[in-house]
């Protein structure tokens, strides 16, 4: 038995969810577009955690190359959201989301 | 699946048009490409049965629905490409805009063949990325900037959500196939961990998102009207078929269909608010592209009505419904495009006089607000009385009468635009001209509406086969 299997199941969920609820509040709260990107990075993280325990806890590996997708996927999104960025920090010259108020009813 | 090939390797082709400078004759291609594709999925409708229609290792099954749902979807594509050949044209990036386009498109395509969930990502993500360059393609405009940040940010939360629900199933079920997973829940329902149903709800979460419906709405009026016009148009017909085609693979089915009595009142409390919110905000909008962002999201009400109604005819009303409301939605946006090019506004406003001044978009965008409000002849009125139905059949009467009443608030701002359009004056000076493309294309979309209207079971004996597949999945 690998050590990631002594750990109990319950204490991975738990882990996960806490890092996904702080990525959630970081996303909401935080008014600096780098850090909702690096929140939204942290969520992803929280469930490649989430992947590998569950793949060790039912000795299946489809998790795990499941969690290679994730990487290459969030890999392709932030290389996107930072041009995104570029883009608005070249018009705005700000990373502050409170610039970005133009479009309200 | 090798419709999805085909698209990918034009994709990668409309990148290569500006290296090899063959960038006018881009856009030919593009449209002979996606008359191939078409013809490569309608050929898998004879082969719906045996391993033939399954690829990777079982991930994806290309029949029944898929092949309906995925002609329906490259079909709206091509009449896109037909609409936004000019505003693509005047692009210096016109080879990106393209290529960004038909990945897209790849991605809505996975998602109505897959049958695992890890294909259910790729999909969603596939079809995001994409469209969140596109949203922000006008880079010096803050509109568009702002709407491709907040498409980014929000999608991207909306894909944790998606990915977090997904672990959580594969943890409690021990498989992302989604027959597997079937099976189990089937065999284990009793003692099913409670992190299945938290993961059921973030699955949900992640999809209502996608699909705007609210509570999740909130990033899609700003999106939908920051975005360049033709984007938002894609974005409101393509996308919202290819995400209630995903939440349909999987809550309709016997996946997620043997919890039903779980998640049926959650979905049918968001159903209910999409309904309200969708409406009521449409109905105090000035700009017209803003109010077609919130009647999208009532639009989406509708499908998701069906999918609550989880009754056998639900498949079949929500192919009619993708039909209807995609034709319908083209014809507004090819409309209101032409309106932008000739008034520079997009308000209510600018539609005034228009029956005056150019009697053949008044009347096309008259019968697209019919079809899109629910009005007989048109092909809008089965599909909501397709949707009813099936509401009414399962006994979700509260949920069916919340979505009449909707829609007559929807009768209101719809009719705003066509009382503009026939009872207003025109500015003077304005010159009312619509390339030849377009007039044939709102010409067909309109007839279309019409011809569905008149003989609804042209396409929902094309949906048969699929509901059949549904039904069969739910064993």
């Amino acid at each position: 038995m690998s050590a990631i299997q002594i750990i109990p199941l319950n204490w991975y969920i738990t882990l996960s969810a806490i890092l996904f609820g702080m990525g959630v509040m970081g996303v909401l709260f935080r008014r600096n577009t780098i850090i909702i990107l690096m929140c939204i990075e942290l969520m992803l993280n929280a469930v490649n955690l989430l992947l590998v325990a569950f793949s060790a806890h039912h000795s299946n590996a489809q998790a795990q190359v499941f969690v290679f997708f994730i990487m290459a996927v969030a890999a392709a999104e932030v290389a996107v959201g930072l041009a995104i960025l570029m883009m608005i920090y070249r018009n705005t010259k700000s990373t502050d989301v409170n610039f970005l108020n133009k479009l309200k009813w | 699946m090798k419709a999805i090939l085909l698209l990918s390797g034009l994709g990668i082709i409309a990148l290569f048009a500006e290296l090899f400078r063959f960038r006018k004759a881009l856009y030919p291609i593009v449209i002979l490409g996606l008359l191939g594709t078409i013809a490569t999925a309608v050929s898998y409708w004879w082969y719906d049965d045996g391993e033939y229609n399954k690829y990777f290792a079982g991930m994806i099954d290309f029949q029944g629905s898929a092949v309906v749902l995925s002609v329906i979807i490259l079909s709206v594509a091509l009449l896109w490409f037909v609409m936004s050949a000019n505003y693509l044209r005047t692009q210096t990036s016109e080879t990106d805009h393209t290529a960004l386009v038909l990945f897209a498109l790849v991605g809505a395509l996975i998602l109505t063949c897959y049958t695992n969930l890890t294909m259910l990502f790729l999909g969603v993500e596939i079809l995001s990325i994409p469209l969140y360059v596109l949203a922000g393609s006008r880079k010096n405009d803050l509109g568009s900037n702002e709407s491709a940040f907040k498409y980014f940010i929000l999608g991207a939360f909306a894909s944790a959500f998606l990915l977090f629900g997904i672990a959580l199933v594969f943890g409690a079920t021990g498989s992302f196939d989604n027959r597997a997973i079937a099976v189990f829940v089937e065999a284990n329902k009793a003692t099913l961990p409670g992190f299945f149903y938290g993961g059921v709800i973030l699955m949900m979460i992640g999809l209502l998102f996608k699909i705007s419906a609210a509570p999740f709405h909130f990033w899609a009026p700003d999106v939908y009207q920051g975005a360049p016009t033709v984007y938002t148009a894609f974005m409101s017909t393509v996308v919202k078929t290819a995400a209630i085609v995903a939440i349909m693979r999987i809550f309709l089915t016997s996946v997620f269909g043997g919890v039903g009595e779980f998640w049926i009142p959650i979905m049918g409390v968001c159903v209910g608010l999409t309904f309200v919110i969708g409406n009521l905000s449409a109905a105090v909008q000035t700009s017209v592209k803003r109010m077609l962002a919130f009647s999208s999201i009532s639009h989406a009400g509708f499908l998701l009505l069906a999918v609550v109604a989880a009754s056998s005819f639900s498949a079949k009303s929500i192919i009619f419904y993708t039909v209807a409301y995609s034709v319908a939605s083209l014809v507004a946006f090819s409309v209101l495009l032409n309106i932008i090019r000739i008034t520079g506004g997009d308000d209510v406003e600018s539609f005034n006089g228009l029956g005056k001044k150019s009697p053949l978009l008044a009347a096309v965008m008259t019968i697209a607000l019919l079809s899109l409000a629910g009005i007989p002849p048109t092909a809008g009125f089965f599909a909501k009385y397709y949707v009813l139905t099936a509401a009414f059949s399962s006994d979700h009467y509260w949920l069916a009468i919340i979505g009449i009443l909707g829609s007559l608030v929807g009768v209101y701002y719809y009719f705003r635009i066509i009382i503009a359009m026939y009872f207003r004056e025109a500015k003077e000076g304005a010159e009312y001209s619509v390339d030849a493309q377009h007039q044939a294309l709102m010409f067909v979309t309109a007839v279309a509406t019409i011809v569905i209207g008149l003989l609804p079971d042209l396409i929902l004996n094309i949906g048969a086969p699929a509901a059949v597949v549904a039904e069969t999945l739910q064993k």
